[in-house]
């Protein structure tokens, strides 16, 4: 099939319709920053009845990388000139706690900080440049860890010694049981993120099901996908069924993606990790392997992570959790535009915040 | 406000938008520069001129459809042809950094001289200065241009409600080719940049007089921002139909894997025009007998409904904004 009939599969009116005369109050959490993009992009609230809710969630990887993390990595690079950093494109506009720095502004002044599209050309970078340090910035959830894990396996393979990794990858499924215990949490229903289905398989949503009582489906990312997965959701609600339904079985199978499971196991320990606005989440956090400590940018460069104060206007912690709208927040689209953000979930193209700047404020 | 410049002051976007009017305008404000136009139109000696200039800073400096000399004449070829003038002559600037190889510098220059030929413009007068080694990027190119003009009746005060949106082909290629080439992406995707000399189509939208409003060629900051600047701080919106953008398969493909929308990216070869409701038909079928011109389009309309934004109708009915390109999408396009 070709993507377009995912964009826009056939009689996907015959859905649209359907929702339109919902009149049930429905709110749903798509959890993954990849799906908020796609359904602002598509226009889809604009095709939903105000009943029908969607609210975003903690899957955007730059903005539950709280500001402690972007101050520590400020701060190696300013500490250690014979450094390369190496990053996925987002991260380098985030600004630390303290106001004009970030990434974007050392790089600015000449710290050499390079945009990657994968893992793979960072381990390229440090090949290129032997005589620099080249640290590669792990973020993201079960989807990105395993690029990191390919990097890291080609730099042992290739005895490389010039590349580490920061590790700031983080667990899906512990953070929404962080959201799921907060008292007043308002969310009918899960709308969950296809490509972590393909690693942790259905079988990693089902605690939504069977210890919460959510309704829930895997889900695509084209707009068809989503439609058709909040049509699913709306369904269950209507005829007071709870379930996981997988949306997305063209990739996501039952058990995901064993190989990777156990990649992950090999070079990764769990941890408990720091979350923008969620706090400490016990186990929520992967970090390198003492066994692969000369390959651990943390251990290499003695990372410590520091207290630090944002802008207490900021709403990114209430954002992510899907207490608030974005436009809630005092700062939206007054001092925090993406030009100049003061959150994260301004600066990522996956953020909530810069979803409704750029596409949802008419 | 910042107080350094970052690569996004570069984008073509809001920054570059905020560099212009918040630190270069408010010393060098005058009535022709203020309107903020690809060209100045200037009365030189009892004649209407049009003079535009352009860098070109693109990397890297040969890519699938062109390269920087054949870039830097179609560059100022095009603000000339969009101000509704025939361009004419040109300068040539270059700055070359040490170490550059005489060879590649000829090709460049060989391409300058085919694609001044097909624009029928002179090279009239010229500079060229070398940098040490680490100071450039291999090389970098300044042109400015003269060009008679024929129409001079264009500008964001002669649109109004009811006005057609016309693109005069498929969009984001110049944008997707450079992607590609950066990524080693070039034997995977076969996208080539639109980069080419747009006089022809806009002579061919300026037939139809005072019917035409104003014309665009919608390079950095790709189609979204042209259409932003067309109506910004105005009483009205430009609508656009997602289903009648033209694009390349293969350029929507790259852009799917790369993670950039087509509407941001740049374009070398294409006008974005607003015209009269009653000629858009003609003007959009006039245009698709040009070669150039064979995918052109009429892609939205001027409403009031939503003043100074944009907005796009999705495939699937829904709108959202289009907004200005935000960042630095894809830095030093052209």
């Amino acid at each position: 099939m070709h993507l377009s009939e995912f964009k826009k599969p056939q009689d996907i009116y015959v859905v649209i319709n359907y929702l339109k005369g919902i009149d049930k109050k429905i709110n749903i959490m798509e959890v993954c920053g990849t799906h908020t993009m796609a359904i602002a992009k598509s226009g889809i609230k604009s095709l939903l009845p105000p009943n029908i809710k969607l609210i975003s969630g903690p899957g955007c990887p730059v903005c539950v990388t709280p500001s402690e993390e972007i101050d520590a990595v400020l701060e190696l690079c300013k500490n250690n000139k014979n450094l390369i950093i190496t990053t996925y494109g987002d991260m380098i506009k985030v600004p630390g706690s303290k106001p004009n720095e970030s990434l974007e502004r050392l790089k600015a002044q000449g710290q050499d900080v390079r945009i990657v599209y994968s893992a793979l050309d960072a381990v390229d970078i440090a090949k290129e440049n032997k005589e620099k340090d080249i640290v590669f910035l792990g973020i993201g959830f079960e989807t990105t860890t395993p690029g990191t894990i390919l990097a890291l396996e080609e730099a042992i393979n290739q005895k490389i010694n010039n590349f580490y990794i920061y590790s700031m990858h983080k667990l899906v499924e512990p953070a929404l049981r962080a959201l799921l215990e907060q008292p007043d949490f308002d969310i009918d229903a899960f709308l969950c993120p296809g490509h972590v289905g393909a690693v942790i398989g259905e079988e990693g949503f089902e605690f939504l099901v069977k210890e919460y009582n959510k309704p829930s489906v895997i889900c695509g990312f084209e707009a068809g996908d989503i439609l058709i997965a909040i049509y699913k959701i709306v369904n269950q609600i209507l005829n007071n069924r709870v379930e996981l339904e997988n949306e997305y079985k063209r990739v996501v199978k039952k058990e995901g993606n064993k190989i990777i499971k156990n990649k992950v196991e090999t070079y990764f320990k769990v941890s408990d990790d720091l979350w923008r606005g969620l706090g400490l989440i016990q186990n929520s956090g992967l970090k390198l392997k003492d066994e692969f400590k000369e390959y651990d940018a943390s251990k290499k460069f003695n990372i410590t992570l520091k207290q630090s104060n944002i802008n207490s206007a900021c709403k990114c912690g209430d954002v992510i959790k899907g207490k608030i709208e974005p436009t809630i927040c005092p700062l939206f689209g007054k001092v925090c535009t993406p030009e100049n953000p003061v959150g994260p979930c301004m600066v990522s193209s996956e953020g909530a915040c810069a979803a409704y700047y750029k596409y949802l404020v008419f | 406000m910042d107080d350094i410049i970052t690569l996004s002051y570069g984008s073509g976007g809001k920054k570059t938008s905020h560099l212009i009017e918040d630190i270069i305008l408010p010393s060098l404000s005058c009535d022709e520069l203020n309107k903020l136009s690809d060209g100045a139109v200037l009365d030189v000696f009892s004649n209407k001129i049009a003079f535009s200039t352009d860098s070109f800073v693109v990397s890297p400096y040969f890519f699938p459809g062109g390269d920087i000399g054949k870039l830097a004449v179609c560059g100022t070829v095009n603000d000339l042809s969009v101000c509704g003038a025939k361009p004419e002559y040109l300068s040539l600037s270059l700055i070359i950094e040490e170490g550059f190889k005489i060879e590649e510098l000829k090709k460049i220059i060989k391409s300058i001289e085919e694609t001044s030929k097909i624009c029928n413009v002179k090279i009239v007068t010229g500079d060229t200065k070398v940098v040490e080694k680490g100071k450039g990027d291999g090389i970098y190119i300044n042109t400015s241009g003269i060009g008679r003009l024929i129409y001079e009746d264009l500008g964001k005060d002669k649109i109004s409600e009811g006005d057609a949106v016309i693109v005069t082909g498929c969009i984001g290629d110049h944008g997707a080719a450079i992607m590609a080439s950066r990524n080693n992406l070039v034997d995977e995707f076969n996208v080539k940049s639109d980069c080419a000399p747009v006089y022809e189509l806009a002579q061919c939208i300026l037939q139809y007089g005072d019917k035409v409003k104003i014309m665009r060629d919608p390079t950095r900051g790709g189609v979204a921002t042209t259409l932003n600047e067309f109506v910004e701080n105005s009483e009205f919106t430009i609508e656009i139909s997602e289903e009648k953008i033209p694009i390349n398969v293969e350029t929507n493909n790259l852009c799917e894997i790369l993670g950039i929308d087509p509407l941001y990216s740049a374009n070398e070869g294409k006008i974005l025009a607003i015209v009269d409701s009653s000629v858009a038909e003609n003007v959009v079928n006039d245009l698709r007998k040009i070669e150039l011109g064979k995918d052109a389009a009429i892609i939205g309309y001027v409403t009031k409904n939503f003043p100074s934004k944009v907005v796009l109708h999705t495939n699937l009915g829904g709108k959202r904004v289009l907004s200005k390109l935000t960042g630095a999408q894809l830095p030093r396009i052209c």
